[in-house]
């Protein structure tokens, strides 16, 4: 690996990215194993630091620590009580005067890591920091895609819905982009930001012409927010024109998929027919969340390819 | 007399004239007592020699947080003016937002008594309305006849479009100007930084460029309307450029000023995250800081003021979204002019020089700004080719929240002259 720190996609070189995939192979098959655990990171201590209310990210990366044997530690509060009483700084430095290796960091606020890489020693690995990236969550829509796929390079992807706010888009734009899918983006104007072709994608506001030739459709969660907030006329109105029903599918590639990265609101921007279908792969990315989760933590431990299943730390 | 001396040697920049050469200053009684061009130079003693410098009027920064009351850890108005006499400031005028907000005679009579101790003039602007509320007006009558130079509710916009007509027509009876923070906080709706490519890239909050724009049509409709005075703020957006542009030409009385980040500075930096670029109005792009330079070239924008807005440190040593807006700017101010403005064409040395000097002097009518006989002995004397790095120690600010630091820059401040006085010398 490139980095010391796991921070976003954008400007992560290919080979890195394959290498987080390959590696995550192992370990998927670590996960099908009747005891799921290796000795890996025995002794390393990380810290989930969680300024933001997260059940599965959270628990993913407590599973991938665990079936690791790392210690882990985790904090939970909220990113606005936290900002008036004691800094990010100064909470991340007295964990870390208690020894500890990893941080593992979920903040609404962008760049909430790469601050923390400025001001501690740990190796920092970003678990969502706001609308910015979360490149984990990047890195198992990927490894799902090309589990099915065998490959990323040609392969044409839409991601659909509240793009504005969402940080699973952004990175998977920026590691699809890398490894040379076609990306494209819809949703309602409102939820889109400014300027999005920049980044080289095609974008929509239609969305039977954004899933015309499409092979993978990556749905995203409409927080109902959106409504109170004046960007949406009604959650209704969302689901209407821009909700992945069986009905819009026809248009899509033969052997296509439909991702989430959950939470799903059922009969918002999915219907429960399309989520449970057989083109859905919404567990499988769950599963590879652990899967993909492990390899990071083991490739930044200092982990290098040779068996990571199966020894102890490697540089011990 | 008392307070004799020749200043010698120098190239002297008079703003109002264009004249760039040779000529001695006479000074006498803490005024400029004779201007003498002639070739034979003055070697009386106690000239002093001030070759291979530039000699300018004092330079006037017209938009500046001096932080006190309130804030003192920040800032106060002896460090204040030490910063500005250390930048080649030798007159600023302080913004009303403090804690509580200059509202009142009492609190621009409570800043110009502070300022008797310090190095470089300091003129009050009040606030426009109670408390900077935006809801009443204060009295701004009772202000100027204390010795408050203009008014503004800067740190945010006066949304209420009502009072600021009253308040444009209001002041004609005394004929100053209102300095209009542009910008509507609905359209900004929390932002953090402006709204591009760069805002979506980093998933932050934008703060489109139109939030500006509007109330800077606003209030040139409201200026032309009442025939008031209004001087729009720290021009940040290439449209607002535009607005004032026809304005101008339309000879609504606006003026309008522009900061050295926002010629220098683009958005994109804030892919380091680095707090000290958080700024309001916010740093716009590459487009933006061409119009805002093309603006300064043909005149549309007759000031260079910095905002200098100090924040302690640990203010900003925060997640950037929660970090405050500002940047210290006194200390920087003249090296990013002559960098960025003078040796890359975008201005003469006069013309430069007149945005730092009679132009805000001309808007807040104040004396100095010119090498006019009788007017105060106000200079900035030049190094126009010291090569010299930002660096946080050297900072006279309290703060030292400057994204420069580090920063190669040409040009400076060598002396800093008050009423015939050296405040501030690095010969």
């Amino acid at each position: 690996m490139r980095s010391r720190h796991l921070l976003g996609l954008e400007g992560m070189p290919a080979e890195d990215i394959n290498l987080i995939l390959d590696t995550a192979i192992s370990f998927k098959e670590v996960l099908s194993r009747r005891i799921p655990k290796v000795p890996t990171l025995r002794g390393m201590t990380i810290v989930n630091l969680f300024y933001e209310p997260s059940t599965r990210t959270r628990i993913s990366f407590e599973l991938a620590e665990k079936r690791l044997s790392a210690d882990t530690v985790n904090f939970s509060a909220s990113g606005s009580s936290v900002s008036k009483g004691e800094t990010l700084k100064d909470t991340l430095q007295n964990i870390e005067a208690m020894k500890i290796d990893m941080v593992v960091i979920r903040h609404s606020a962008a760049g909430s890591p790469h601050y923390l890489t400025t001001c501690c020693q740990s190796i920092v690995i970003n678990a969502g920091d706001g609308a910015h990236e979360h490149p984990t969550q990047g890195l198992l829509d990927i490894f799902t895609m090309r589990e099915k796929y065998g490959k990323i390079d040609g392969l044409k992807v839409v991601i659909v819905g509240d793009i504005k706010h969402s940080r699973v888009a952004r990175s998977n734009i920026w590691g699809l982009l890398t490894l040379g899918a076609k990306v494209s983006v819809c949703g309602p104007p409102t939820l889109l930001p400014v300027e999005m072709e920049k980044f080289g994608i095609k974008v929509f506001d239609d969305l039977d012409e954004a899933l015309d030739g499409v092979d993978i459709v990556n749905v995203l969660r409409l927080q109902r927010e959106r409504q109170q907030s004046g960007l949406l006329p009604s959650l209704r109105e969302y689901s209407r024109y821009w909700g992945i029903t069986k009905e819009r599918l026809g248009k899509l590639n033969e052997n296509f998929t439909i991702m989430h990265p959950g939470p799903m609101n059922r009969g918002v921007e999915i219907s429960s027919e399309v989520a449970e279908g057989t083109y859905s792969v919404i567990l499988p990315q769950v599963t590879n969340g652990v899967a993909i989760r492990m390899a990071v933590l083991y490739l930044l431990s200092g982990g290098s390819r040779k068996d990571p299943t199966t020894g102890g730390k490697v540089d011990e | 007399m008392n307070n004799e001396m020749v200043l010698t040697g120098a190239k002297i920049v008079d703003p109002v004239t264009g004249y760039f050469g040779p000529a001695d200053i006479h000074i006498a009684d803490h005024k400029i007592f004779r201007v003498d061009k002639k070739k034979k130079r003055a070697s009386a003693k106690g000239a002093m020699n001030l070759k291979g410098l530039y000699l300018c009027p004092g330079f006037i920064d017209m938009h500046v947080h001096l932080r006190e009351p309130g804030r003192e850890d920040e800032e106060t108005i002896q460090s204040g003016a030490e910063a500005a006499v250390a930048g080649g400031f030798t007159a600023v005028a302080c913004m009303p937002n403090t804690e509580p907000a200059l509202d009142s005679a009492e609190g621009i009579k409570f800043v110009i008594e502070r300022a008797r101790a310090a190095r470089a003039r300091v003129y009050p602007v009040g606030a426009i309305t109670v408390g900077r509320k935006g809801e009443t007006l204060a009295p701004m009558l009772e202000m100027a006849d204390t010795g408050a130079v203009a008014f503004s509710d800067d740190g945010s916009g006066l949304q209420n479009g009502h009072l600021m007509r009253r308040a444009l027509e209001y002041l004609r009876a005394i004929d100053l100007p209102i300095i209009s923070h542009c910008e509507y906080s609905d359209l900004a709706s929390g932002g953090v930084m402006n709204e591009s490519f760069t805002s979506t890239v980093l998933g932050m909050k934008g703060i489109p460029p139109i939030a500006e724009e509007l109330m800077v049509a606003r209030d040139i409709m409201l200026a032309e309307y009442t025939g008031g005075r209004v001087h729009i703020a720290h021009v940040s957006t290439c449209g607002s450029v535009e607005l004032i542009r026809r304005a101008k030409r339309a000879r609504v009385r606006v003026t309008a000023e522009a900061t050295p980040h926002h010629f220098t500075l683009t958005d994109e930096l804030i892919r380091s995250f680095n707090t000290n670029l958080k700024v309001n109005p916010p740093l716009r792009t590459r487009k933006d800081v061409d119009a805002i330079k093309k603006g300064l070239k043909e005149g549309i924008i007759d000031v260079i003021a910095t905002d200098h807005a100090p924040h302690s440190i640990e203010e900003k040593e925060m997640e950037f979204d929660y970090a405050p807006c500002g940047m210290i700017g006194l200390e920087t101010a003249i090296g990013l002019v002559v960098t960025e403005l003078i040796k890359k064409r975008i201005l003469s040395w006069p013309e430069a020089v007149a945005k730092m000097t009679v132009n805000p002097a001309r808007i807040l009518n104040l004396p100095g700004g010119t090498f006019e006989v009788g007017a105060p002995a106000d200079f900035t004397v030049i190094d126009p080719t010291l090569e010299w790095v930002v660096s946080k120690d050297d900072f006279r600010s309290l703060s030292k929240n400057s994204p420069f630091i580090g920063r190669k820059l040409t040009g400076r401040a060598v002396m800093t002259i008050v009423g015939g006085e050296i405040v501030h010398s690095l010969i």
